[in-house]
């Protein structure tokens, strides 16, 4: 195709156009299937056109046909980030593999673009495989405004000279012959496009259309179905090629939702019936499905004035009996820091939920970072031990917060779950929960204590006391923020200031006691062993096992308990003959000119792990704002293990 | 079913009549002539007229000299964080309905550090009663001026005297939305101060009480003018509210009928600061409480926690469909 013959069609009248094609050896209708073992697909338009409830359903589609999937939200800064805007892109990118999916994975191998400008934010960001097929609407060719018909002509020409396939999709002038407003509803006919591309069963598109519009008038149904089937039958007649990703449906029942919901799914099993917050992104939509949920299930979600009173309003409802929750980010997390200390040193069982963000200060709300380890188990002045957590799967964020309210309790501390943006927002099914009552918070305790109970009896082994629940007769004492006494009478004695700080910490050595050596993914033993937490699971694991495929020696081990660590650590990391974190966060380049030994600043779990076990544990990490991708780690294990053999 | 004897019944009866002892706990570590002991000894006796479970009343407080008050009352208390005590007690009283809960603040505590949470506190109205021990200085730091402390205050950030106009609480609580009991008092009247807190307690929603009280060791002269000249106090009596007394009102006699419904007349009372106006400005039962409009009644059963769980995980079963997930 030549600039020329753009040009003539540009200047060409409006008129029903095929797909342009950028290869014709096949004919449209008759394309041969080729089946892949996977394939990332992104649906991106201006926010408010719909491409994120297309990228949600197409996931959702995929699933029931029996294929992995995740599911990542593309979101913009701005809620109407200016539209035909390069940062303004908001869509839903989708991993599609025949067997399990287990993170985002690397570039995209398609694109459905609305319009030229989000796409060049997407190639900005090199979140395109080389070469990537890219359908772009083509309205803007014949817009009425020629600074948007040169700039889409420039673009596209651009995107045709670095070897991008880009086929021209009439998706509004197609619709248009459908419905009066195309703006809304062309998301279904790109996913019907999507449904041919595919082939997915298109029934799981209608069905899938009913339940997403289920409460609103069956007029508005029936057109977004007429979309859909339109799109699916115009791919089939205009687009040359075909594929089939096959799956195998699970025999358990799945459930889809993203890291938030799973986070809300869990507080409102683990028995919680409490949940303080404050707004901010990216942790807020797990308070929007609580305050549903509660509704219907009993529970509050109190929207408190700022961050401090959310907190402090978690502490007096655990104090009063109720195990309470609190769900924030980073900079609400800093302001939460006294109140934390607080319960700390109450003993006040709280669960505080903090889906990281980029930091420091307002840093980038929307963006993934690891950056908050070091905060969760140091933060808040003074010895503060509190158990510190991170899930590692959708799956684990609800079965985390179960667990997070029982150690509260049995502990009577306060556990800090540590999810991320990347976990917030992705989607990935797992099987569905089966209901267990011993998930659920025991009745409050209001049974009368003994004559001469005290409030702070700790064992003198494990440091735990029983804790005195207001309304239990003979219990009454006042819990208090200074050092105080078995009694909770305020102490000025410097022994017993010991023997409080001794206490509390001994309360992590006891749950460390309980806790399970983390298993290793590969060999027990060999040349590299790659330690990760939290979201990066999926891709290290599935880099590891791609190295591994090559025979080369790596392992990994993932850690979900970050404070107290679990027993059996150091004895895996020395049968390796080298120990290498992964992190979302950052530490110093080795290469800096000015960086050495001597001053280099590790990633969090290295040096955490360097301090605890004094073994020499290197780091690699990456702080882009998006989950590593499994291709970069894979490169830098690589790279990693042929140091190692010089 | 086991019935109880008559005797049985007086004896229990009997065990529940709760003495003055029964509240107290430890020696108040307050200086001789502080408002706070004032205030204590008119709490405990709240406490033992109204029969108030020990084991069901738990007071809550912040950071300064006024928020060691619960460590003072053999109830369930909290001594929590600077300017924390208002979410705390919120929190409280949200899983706990069932307990008395009630506030101990100081000027510091409520008007400066903690501000944000006092304006939300009026706004939520939980049946909670709020008292403010405002000496206009921030004692237990040792003599800083305070939001209350008059202009000219000399404190030691303030060596010159204070800056600023005091802020006056009474005219920012009843600025607020759902404000729906507002009173003041001085620590030096104990039979007002009684009265106050008990109207305060027996108001349902959040009561807030002001008490203008003094600080011996450090502005122990400020309120000599007031403390010295009964004229200098102006009573707020009303049918609906208090009535001073016949003793009172030979000493005091400034007195005005107030009707404590009038919002906008209260809020002029307000800003009176000298005369100090003393009793009851602002109430208002008919404000609903941020508990009750929460609170679905639903007491949460197993069986309600799984159909519900199972419910939400209806909505999201992609394979097989809903139906066929519960039955497996």
């Amino acid at each position: 195709m030549t600039s020329t013959l753009q040009k003539s069609a540009a200047k060409a009248p409006r008129q029903a156009r095929k797909a342009t094609s950028p290869t014709s050896d096949t004919t449209p209708g008759t394309a041969p299937v080729i089946t892949l073992k996977e394939h990332i697909v992104e649906i991106i338009s201006d926010s408010g056109e719909g491409a994120q409830k297309c990228g949600q359903s197409l996931g959702s589609i995929a699933a029931q046909m029996g294929n992995g999937i995740w599911t990542t939200e593309i979101i913009p800064a701005e809620i109407r980030p200016p539209a035909r805007s390069v940062a303004g892109a908001s869509g839903n990118r989708i991993r599609i593999g025949a067997g399990q999916v287990t993170n985002g994975g690397d570039e995209t191998d398609m694109v459905v673009a609305f319009n030229e400008q989000v796409l060049l934010g997407r190639v900005r960001d090199k979140a395109l495989k080389p070469g990537c097929t890219i359908m772009l609407e083509s309205m803007w060719r014949f817009h009425k405004d020629d600074k948007i018909v040169a700039s889409y002509l420039e673009t596209y020409q651009r995107l045709v000279d670095a070897g991008y396939k880009v086929y021209e999709i009439p998706m509004e002038e197609e619709c248009r012959k459908l419905v009066a407003d195309a703006r809304r509803g062309k998301n279904m006919f790109a996913l019907g496009m999507l449904c041919h591309i595919y082939s997915l069963d298109l029934n799981l598109g209608v069905a899938q259309i009913a339940k997403t519009f289920g409460k609103k008038d069956q007029s508005v149904i029936d057109s977004n179905v007429m979309l859909l089937e339109a799109g699916h039958k115009w791919a089939a007649a205009n687009l040359d090629f075909k594929y089939c990703i096959p799956g195998v449906r699970s025999t358990v029942p799945q459930i889809v939702v993203d890291g938030n919901t799973a986070i809300a799914l869990g507080v409102l099993a683990s028995g919680m019936e409490i949940c303080a917050m404050y707004p901010i992104t990216p942790a807020t939509s797990v308070s929007h499905y609580l305050s549903d949920a509660f509704e219907k299930v009993g529970g509050i979600v109190h929207q408190a004035e700022d961050e401090i009173a959310a907190c402090a309003f978690a502490i007096g409802a655990s104090y009063a009996g109720k195990c309470s929750v609190t769900v924030t980010s980073g900079p609400g997390y800093s302001l939460k820091q006294e109140g934390i200390g607080l319960a700390v040193m109450g003993e006040i069982p709280l669960v505080v939920v903090n889906v990281q963000r980029g930091g420091p200060s307002t840093g980038q709300p929307t963006k993934v970072e690891q950056g908050d380890l070091m905060t969760a188990i140091f933060g808040s002045h003074g010895d503060a031990p509190k158990v510190v957590m991170a899930p590692s799967t959708i799956e684990d964020c609800f079965y985390s917060i179960i667990t997070a309210r029982k150690i509260a309790e049995t502990f009577n501390m306060v556990v800090v779950v540590l999810s991320d943006a990347g976990l917030a927002t992705s989607q990935n099914p797992f099987p569905r929960p089966v209901f267990k009552e011993s998930w659920l918070a025991p009745p409050i305790d209001q049974s009368p204590i003994p004559e001469g109970g005290k409030p702070y009896d700790w064992d003198p082994t494990t440091g735990l006391a029983r804790r005195f629940i207001p309304g239990q007769p003979g219990g009454m004492h006042t819990l208090t923020g200074l050092t105080h006494d078995r009694d909770s009478h305020v102490a000025y004695d410097a022994e017993i200031n010991e023997q409080t700080l001794h206490s509390r910490s001994l309360k992590l050595a006891a749950l460390q006691k309980t806790l399970k050596a983390p298993p290793v993914f590969g060999d027990a033993e060999g040349d590299l062993l790659i330690i990760g937490w939290g979201s990066t699971k999926g891709a290290i694991e599935e880099s590891v096992e791609a190295l591994r495929a090559e025979g080369k020696k790596v392992s990994s081990m993932h850690l979900r308990f970050l404070n107290p660590m679990p027993p059996g650590i150091k004895e895996v990391m020395q049968r390796f003959k080298k120990v290498m974190t992964i992190e979302g966060n950052w530490s110093d380049r080795p290469d800096d000119s000015i960086i050495d030994e001597s001053n280099r600043r590790y990633s969090a779990l290295a040096m955490l792990l360097r301090s605890r076990y004094l073994v020499d544990v290197d780091c690699w990490s990456e702080v882009k704002g998006q989950e590593i991708k499994p291709g970069t780690m894979r490169r830098v294990i690589d790279e990693k293990l042929k140091q190692l053999k010089h | 079913m086991n019935m109880m004897s008559a005797t049985d019944c007086l004896l229990q009866m009997c065990d529940e009549q709760f003495d003055l002892e029964d509240y107290q706990s430890g020696v108040p570590r307050w200086c001789t002539g502080c408002g706070d002991n004032a205030i204590l000894t008119a709490v405990q006796r709240l406490c033992r007229d109204e029969g108030l479970r020990p084991e069901k009343t738990v007071f809550v407080s912040g950071i300064g000299c006024s928020s060691r008050f619960p460590h003072y009352m053999k109830t369930y208390g909290f001594h929590g964080i600077h300017g924390r005590a208002l979410p705390v007690a919120e929190g409280v009283k949200m899983s706990r309905p069932d307990l008395n809960v009630f506030v101990n603040t100081g000027d510091g505590d409520c008007c400066s550090i903690g501000a944000a949470h006092w304006i939300h506190a009026l706004r939520y109205n939980m049946n909670i009663t709020v008292f403010l021990h405002d000496n206009q200085i921030y004692g237990l730091t040792k003599k800083q001026a305070s939001p209350t402390s008059p202009i000219g205050t000399k404190s030691n950030t303030t060596p010159r005297g204070s800056y600023l106009e005091a802020l006056n609480p009474l005219t920012v609580t009843l600025g607020v939305q759902n404000v729906s009991f507002v009173a003041q008092v001085v620590d030096w009247v104990p039979e007002v101060l009684f009265d106050v807190v008990k109207a305060a307690f027996h108001h349902r929603g959040l009561s807030f009480v002001r008490i203008v009280q003094r600080c011996p060791e450090w502005l122990p002269k400020s309120l000599d003018p007031w403390l010295h000249d009964p004229q200098r106090l102006l009573f707020l009596n009303h049918e609906k509210g208090l009535q001073a007394s016949e003793g009172l009102s030979r000493l005091y006699k400034n007195q005005i009928i107030h009707d404590p419904s009038d919002l906008s007349r209260a809020r002029d009372i307000a800003s009176s600061i000298d005369p100090i106006p003393v009793g009851i400005l602002y109430r208002n039962p008919e404000v609903p409480c941020y508990e009750d409009l929460r609170n679905s009644g639903m007491l949460r059963t197993t069986a309600m926690a799984k159909s519900g769980l199972n419910a939400e995980f209806d909505k999201f079963t992609v394979w097989p469909e809903a139906e066929q997930a519960q039955a497996a």
